[in-house]
């Protein structure tokens, strides 16, 4: 055990000898020095560098290209787009499904993995349920922007009208709209509850007036009462017991918007645990997407570790598989069940005019993330970021082929037509991504990208006088 | 009151493992109404500081079965009293088709009561609290532990309390200030 002189130095993390040289937090941190490292990127001076600032310019260019779309919209209406019938839904709700997947890794990481005690989430958990709300934004955009005239979105809601008129509660779209703002209310909460006492730091360490009555906002008075913590932590363990089965449910939900329609390719049992695999896939690719450029640009390499790096990719290898066997197990159904339009459904997909999205979509979420077996693939930077841009590409596609694959080739010849996206349609996306990573560029700049107080209590946690010190008991000096 | 009204001593320590055992130590010499504060949460100080128990998880229940009823009660009456269609002979109260909506009012529910509950029983939001006033207490977000001894304990003697408080070996004791 440790020597009753050491104890007295204060806490700081040692080497954990189960893990040796790869941590999930770099030894020699203390409560302190942590509080300092996360802080000073929000409060610190010149920290609006011009990579920073170039980065939100770009986005925010995007975003006033997504404002002329919406205008043009308004004007001229959905025809701006390259749909039509049979093929509908096109870009909005291939987008739709894209966003809101991405968002289930960050409240998996957030709620599911503090339940199941997973240490490594700490350091990611923050800026992973930043990701999850601004994926949430855009993709709620894109059912109301695809009505065609979005400023009667509320006709969705059950609200008191002359008309008399409900909802259609038997209708998954409507489903969808309580699933998805349910699921956006959650994760904002969560989100702002874990914030709390961090502003409260940010608060208590800020220099300017402005910063100091902002977060003491925020932080509504946060002087981290024990009875106050005993009724946080609380709080937390029930809203992340909420929030896991909710996660579950939205991907279902969306899934349903599908498989309860007679369309042939949608109308299928394994689509609900299909699309919350393949959410969690691309959504821990978008957070190897955001995590590695974050640790290298502000140095956190200390914090999100190679071991954070390496587990988030076993994660996309396992969940991976999920969604590999889900292709197999589609296609091997549509032939077992000699339906022959969900057979011709499929060889149209594999052979038809789409057939280059979908053998690309093979290679890219199937084949290529094969690389993540390999050790070193998964604790190679450039590597694993370039796969997890291609898991993202990839799944983008897998939604493009469920839903214009699937409409542009229905039950009748004379209703088999081609969608073609417009330079709007291209537009639209890439305003959306202008949008999210607009948000979260400020949210890296005015929030701490990582939870404070989680990170002090890891710290705590594997320094020599924690809780868990007696587990991994230090070799006397020599 | 007067400004320079007393409102307790509170001490400074370094690490969790010093307050929670300065805590249990306070409680012992027969102080009630005492509080700790930390960066982190400690387990064990709020009920060495006498905190039993929480109503959270209760008012978790009420949202969500407020909720889950809610939802079960808006599509069955929409569809069974409010606005019947006859599609077929088909049952109106299809309650399948209700669950989806049943169950995500549920979490709603239960995780807005939740915050709400927890914020409302923390008191928060609250601008204003006497242990701002001292100035170490900023520390108390970043690395320092602190434990206070309110005035308004039946023991509390400012000569005699302060002397058990530096008797605990504190980096430091300090008046509040109300």
């Amino acid at each position: 055990m440790a020597s009753e002189g050491s104890r007295k130095s204060g806490i700081a993390v040692r080497p954990d000898p189960l893990h040796g040289s790869d941590p999930i937090l770099a030894p020699g941190q203390t409560l302190g020095s942590v509080t300092e490292k996360i802080s000073s990127i929000v409060i610190g001076k010149g920290n609006t560098t011009p990579g920073w600032i170039f980065g939100a310019f770009i986005s925010f260019c995007l975003l006033m290209l997504l404002n002329t779309v919406i205008t043009l919209l308004a004007i001229k209406g959905v025809g701006i787009w390259g749909i039509n019938i049979p093929v509908a839904w096109g870009f909005a709700i291939t987008n739709f499904v894209w966003w809101i997947g991405i968002g289930h890794a960050g409240t998996l990481i957030s709620a599911f993995l503090l339940l199941l005690h997973q240490k490594w989430r700490t350091s990611i958990n923050r800026f992973a349920e930043a990701m999850t709300i601004f994926a949430v934004m855009c993709a709620g955009m894109f059912p109301l922007l695809h009505m065609g005239r979005p400023w009667l979105f509320y006709y969705l809601l059950p609200y008191p009208n002359p008309m008399w008129l409900w909802p259609q509660f038997r209708s998954p779209l409507v489903w969808d709209v309580f699933a998805v703002s349910t699921y956006f209310t959650v994760s904002l909460l969560f989100w702002f509850v874990g914030l709390i006492p961090d502003l409260a730091t940010l608060r208590d360490r800020a220099t300017g007036r402005i910063k100091k009555i902002a977060y003491g906002i925020f932080s509504m008075g946060w002087r981290g009462s024990a009875a106050h913590w005993a009724r946080y932590e609380f709080a937390c363990i029930l809203l992340a017991g909420l929030a896991t089965p909710l996660v579950v449910s939205v991907h279902t939900v969306v899934s349903f918007d599908f498989t309860i329609a007679i369309v042939p390719g949608w109308h299928s049992t394994i689509f609900p645990p299909y699309f919350v695999a393949g959410a969690i896939y691309s959504g821990f690719a978008m957070v190897l997407t955001l995590a590695i450029p974050l640790r290298k640009y502000y140095h956190l390499q200390n914090m999100v570790t190679e071991r954070h790096l390496d587990i988030m990719a076993k994660v996309m290898l396992a969940t991976g598989i999920i969604v590999a066997y889900s292709y197999v197990m589609e296609m091997f159904m549509a032939f077992y069940s000699a339906n022959q339009y969900e057979r011709a459904q499929f060889v149209e997909r594999m052979t038809g005019q789409y057939a280059f999205v979908f053998w690309t979509l093979i290679t890219f979420n199937l084949v290529l993330p094969q690389l993540l077996w390999w050790r070193k693939a998964r604790r190679h930077e450039l590597t694993l970021f370039v796969v997890s841009l291609i898991i993202n590409i990839g799944m983008w596609l897998e939604r493009f082929v469920i839903i214009v694959v699937s409409l542009h080739h229905e039950y009748e010849p004379s209703k088999w037509f081609m969608f073609f996206p417009t330079k709007w349609d291209w537009a639209t996306f890439a305003g959306t991504i202008g949008m999210f990573f607009l948000l979260f560029y400020l949210f890296i700049r005015f929030l701490p990208m990582i939870s404070i107080v989680e990170m002090r209590t890891l710290v705590h946690e594997t320094s020599e006088t924690g809780p868990h010190s007696s587990l991994y008991p230090v070799p006397p000096e020599a | 009151m007067n400004r320079n009204a007393m409102y307790g001593l509170m001490a400074e320590f370094d690490s969790p493992e010093e307050v929670l055992a300065a805590a249990r130590r306070t409680r012992e010499a027969g102080y009630r109404q005492i509080d700790a504060f930390s960066p982190i949460p400690v387990e064990g100080l709020a009920e060495a500081v006498g905190f039993e128990w929480t109503s959270v998880p209760v008012f978790t229940f009420l949202g969500g079965l407020l909720g889950g009823c809610t939802g079960f009660f808006m599509c069955w009456y929409a569809n069974v009293i409010s606005f019947p269609l006859d599609i077929g002979g088909k049952p109106l109260n299809s309650w399948p088709a209700w669950i989806p909506i049943t169950f995500e009012l549920t979490i709603l529910g239960g995780a807005l009561a939740t915050v709400v509950a927890m914020l409302a029983l923390n008191g928060l939001p609250n601008p204003y609290h006497p242990v701002f006033n001292v100035d170490r207490f900023a520390l108390s977000t970043t690395d320092k532990f602190f434990l206070c001894i309110k005035s308004g304990d039946k023991n509390f003697d400012l000569q005699r309390t302060k002397a058990f408080l530096e008797g605990l070996n504190p980096h430091g004791v300090f008046e509040i200030e109300e």
